[in-house]
């Protein structure tokens, strides 16, 4: 089957990004196809590389990196969720003249259009989030 | 994209206290331009989003209220109201905003948008959708 899945939480925080990663995961395992994750609200936290939790906890953004990198996976995160909270890709950054990015390896930044998109293409949407 | 499929738009905060409200508002529109099926289901205290005579001066937020009228013109005409969230409220259909929408088929009669439902009807508006999306 092939799934699209939204996540709506910051990581450690809420966890919803938690339970979405380890669904992906699964899902993977089983041979599913994970046709996007997207991340909406406060879910564009996900994917800041500047992120450094304590050693002996998970590392939430690195696991996302891991399996962008080991399956393909395409990791969005939503532009105007991402403006409102300060997470920048470098042509983002240039375009509204800030002097930093922080948008993690394996995570791009577009539209909301590409979550519509993943519902119309995916057998299922899967939301994780309050 | 020929593909239409039967998209729902679940609110369930109330509009200021968190960003879903208006965050799941932006969603909608969006999915309007990719000509989907489109609903919206208001429960809990997603119903506090449809409102009339919101002011928001007092807490510096953008009071984005009016952007529900809006939507008839973006082709999202089913506006599901939960009965027993309303009622839990205090709250009736008069206390809402009255949106409209205009029906081309019908000599662009202006028709109700919200339409109020029990929480059993509302589960069957669910079990028909192909994408639901809660906020």
């Amino acid at each position: 089957m092939k799934f699209t899945v939204q996540v709506n939480e910051g990581p450690y925080q809420h966890q919803a990004s938690d339970t979405a990663q380890q669904f992906v995961r699964a899902a993977l395992e089983k041979g599913h196809e994970i046709y996007r994750v997207f991340f909406y609200h406060d879910g564009v936290n996900n994917g800041t590389r500047l992120t450094v939790p304590p050693q002996d906890d998970r590392h939430l953004q690195k696991g996302w990196t891991e399996l962008a990198e080991k399956h393909g996976l395409d990791l969005v995160i939503c532009i105007a969720a991402a403006q409102r909270r300060g997470i920048m890709d470098a042509d983002e950054a240039k375009r509204q003249g800030l002097d930093a990015d922080n948008i993690a390896p394996g995570f791009r930044i577009s539209g909301l259009g590409q979550l519509i998109e993943g519902g119309i293409q995916s057998d299922r949407t899967v939301v994780f989030g309050d | 994209m020929s593909t239409v499929k039967k998209f729902l738009f679940l609110n369930r905060k109330a509009p200021y206290g968190t960003i879903y409200a208006l965050e799941s508002l932006e969603v909608v529109l969006i999915s309007a331009a990719f000509e989907q099926d489109v609903s919206m289901a208001f429960v809990d205290d997603g119903v506090y989003q449809l409102l009339k005579g919101q002011k928001t001066d007092g807490i510096g937020m953008k009071n984005f209220s009016p952007t529900y009228s809006a939507l008839g013109d973006y082709d999202v005409t089913k506006l599901y109201v939960e009965k027993e969230s309303l009622e839990e409220r205090g709250l009736t259909v008069d206390d809402l905003m009255d949106l409209k929408w205009e029906d081309e088929d019908d000599d662009w009669a202006e028709k109700d948008s919200i339409v109020v439902v029990s929480a059993a009807e509302l589960a069957d508006i669910m079990e028909q959708q192909e994408v639901i999306l809660s906020f």
